[in-house]
């Protein structure tokens, strides 16, 4: 039997990057964490904490990427507005993390964050209740960009809107998100959003190991979420996403509904960017507005235009070279980076249509002898 | 006296004989094929900015028959299959699936489900998508979300599209891309689709253009084969093909049948023979030439 499973799956190598990468990311983070935990801080081996930070941020990034990945590489559907699902995720996580400072505000409020006290209001309002608690917070930060998501996908795709039509739709959906976060009255802190925060489940958050254990949380998130997409995306259901993006009203006439395989895997995408933004919160300490900037949204899509989309390691490999090229950039030139992303995406565009892993499977099918027509049959 | 007249008429819509209120019907119902007859379609007009794609149309297909639709271009052959498929809503009329299933009620993809299957005019196959999985896709079962993501392929299904397969002469071809195939062989490959879904009513529109001479034959041979079983519906521009395949075949022209029968009755029935050559002057169509065989 099991042969017979084998024969039939020989013809799908999407599975094949999944274990390398896996090991290759898992290896790395034991080995960061162990060097700055157990290296002295003068050897040549030693992470600072700052580095990872820098690293978990970065992974964070690859989560989101990977989010962008599944609905746009695998199902052709561009959101220009994955940040807002990454930023609610991060919000959900602020109101915990909020919470838990408790009475040592600048205030001394036990029950009000002190930007409340600052705006001079009673109590708390009623979505701030249930967000002192770990496991609720943690529902919502999958549940409040999850439901966005449904409610947004249904309509959209209920609707067949579909296209540059959609992308502007996410776009506005992130920029009107923007400006309601901005407000004072939301009661999320408004311009300056959610910061100061003091601990997280009891372990402070400016302790190295509390830091380390984010990133290893961050890392073992990253490696459970592309296994789990690997997964879904290589079942039937992948099969069917990907007929949608490549010829949907054929797929209708085969008898699936389409609408409700996008609304999912927009669900499921959203979710992903959500869990993105909770990790990321801890980890740089502040989430404020600016992060629905549609601009965010749309660097988020060159990154996985440059990894490589439609490949889930592409997505991750464009993050993490993206934003480490960005840090590197923005500390020497500052003004420059913004030309810099826009010429990299002409570039990539132009050039690398399949970005960095389309151009390694092209190196690597040069080098290798042409396959025969007896071994592809 | 005009409200009357109307409330009369909503009245009389809402206890039609012939239908059952949606709350009663059984649901997933089968197909109810007992008067020997698959599809009923009766009195159907739509129209596109005033131009008259499909007027008053009237059609049955028996239960297991192969039936040509033939007709110039812009009689209403695709629209037609359209309105069947439901890609495309008609202004007044109606279609039934056997005697119980309302089809202008429906989605494309419920339609497709109640087994109406559909091959386009240009071939359209999941391009990045292996032969092996574009069968997959294809086969008859559960396609909602959740029992397609925990779906594996169970021997039988894996017969079945081995089966299919070695019927369209692509089982070499198995793990190639669907984008590499040649034109005809896509053509194969769709009919493949239809195949493996395990259809009782096929929609094929011009199966065999851009074919060579041995693979019309081949296609000639398989729609042959599969009327009796399934019921076929053709429609086709090459009136060699036609004559080679068809007992009988439905002459379309603007938008309403023209005449029906054999292919021999056809040639010889009058109005057909001045629709087409009266047109033969202005539009030295393919068709015409077929008429005067």
């Amino acid at each position: 039997m099991s042969s017979i499973t084998q024969y039939f799956s020989a013809g799908r190598t999407s599975g094949k990057h999944t274990l390398p990468f896996v090991i290759i990311l898992l290896a790395v983070t034991a080995l960061a964490c162990l060097s700055n935990l157990y290296l002295a801080s003068d050897s040549a081996l030693h992470v600072s904490t700052y580095s990872i930070t820098l690293l978990g941020k970065y992974l964070c990034y690859a989560m989101l990427a990977l989010a962008v990945d599944i609905i746009w590489g695998y199902c052709g559907i561009l959101s220009l507005g994955h940040g807002a699902f990454f930023a609610l995720g991060g919000y959900a996580m602020g109101m915990y993390l909020m919470r838990q400072i408790g009475d040592r505000g600048a205030y001394g409020n036990p029950d009000l964050p002190d930007f409340m006290v600052f705006l001079g209001w009673q109590q708390l309002p009623w979505f701030w209740h249930g967000m002192d608690q770990f496991w609720f917070a943690m529902i919502m930060v999958v549940l409040v960009p999850g439901l966005l998501a449904f409610i947004f996908g249904w309509l959209a795709f209920r609707s067949r809107v579909t296209g540059v039509y959609l992308s502007i739709m996410t776009q506005a959906l992130t920029y009107a998100l923007l400006l309601a976060f901005f407000r004072n009255e939301m009661g999320f802190g408004g311009n300056n959003g959610l910061t100061d925060f003091k601990d997280i489940v009891g372990f402070s958050l400016q302790a190295d190991t509390t830091r380390v254990s984010l990133f290893a949380i961050t890392a073992l998130m990253l490696a459970l979420v592309f296994v789990i997409s690997r997964k879904i995306l290589s079942s039937r259901f992948g099969k069917v996403v990907l007929a949608i993006r490549d010829s949907e009203s054929r797929a209708r006439f085969i008898g699936y509904r389409t609408d409700r395989y996008k609304v999912w895997l927009f669900v499921f995408s959203a979710v992903i960017a959500g869990i993105a933004g909770a990790l990321y919160v801890p980890q740089v300490g502040i989430i404020n507005p600016g992060e629905f900037s549609p601009i965010n949204s749309i660097e988020m899509v060159i990154w996985v235009a440059v990894g490589g989309r439609g490949t889930l390691i592409g997505a991750v490999i464009g993050a993490l070279l993206v934003n480490y090229a960005k840090t590197r950039f923005t500390a020497i030139l500052p003004e420059a980076w913004l030309f810099a992303l826009g010429g990299l995406f002409v570039l990539v565009t132009l050039y690398l249509p399949k970005g960095i892993v389309g151009l390694y499977t092209q190196l690597m099918e040069k080098r290798r002898p042409q396959p025969t027509k007896e071994s592809n049959a | 006296m005009s409200a009357l007249h109307h409330s009369l008429n909503s009245l009389r819509e809402t206890f039609r004989p012939d239908q059952v209120w949606p709350f009663l019907a059984p649901a997933n119902a089968k197909v109810n094929v007992d008067k020997n007859v698959i599809l009923y379609v009766e009195d159907l007009n739509l129209s596109f900015d005033g131009f008259k794609a499909l007027n008053h149309l009237n059609l049955y297909i028996n239960d297991g028959e192969l039936r040509c639709l033939i007709g110039a271009n812009g009689a209403g052959k695709t629209t037609l299959m359209d309105v069947i498929t439901g890609k495309t809503q008609c202004d007044s009329g109606s279609v039934f699936f056997g005697q119980n299933q309302n089809l202008l009620n429906k989605d494309e993809a419920e339609i497709a489900q109640l087994g109406i299957g559909r091959k386009f005019q240009k071939p359209t196959v999941f391009e990045e998508q292996t032969v092996f999985d574009n069968l997959e896709l294809s086969l008859k079962t559960d396609k909602g979300v959740l029992p397609t993501l925990f779906s594996r392929l169970t021997p039988t299904q894996i017969d079945r599209i081995d089966n299919v397969l070695h019927i369209i002469g692509l089982a070499k071809h198995r793990f190639m891309l669907a984008g590499a195939l040649s034109h005809g062989q896509k053509q194969w490959l769709e009919i493949g689709m239809l195949l493996v879904s395990d259809p009782r009513l096929l929609l094929i529109d011009e199966p065999v253009a851009g074919m060579t001479p041995q693979e019309t034959e081949r296609t000639a041979e398989l729609l042959t084969s599969l009327a009796g079983e399934r019921t076929v519906i053709v429609v086709e521009h090459d009136m060699e093909f036609v004559r080679s395949i068809a007992k009988t075949v439905t002459v379309l022209h603007q938008g309403s049948v023209l005449a029906e029968g054999t292919m021999d009755q056809i040639q010889s029935n009058k109005d057909v023979i001045e629709v087409y050559l009266g047109e033969q002057e202005a539009t030295d169509g393919v068709i015409t030439e077929g008429v005067t065989l």
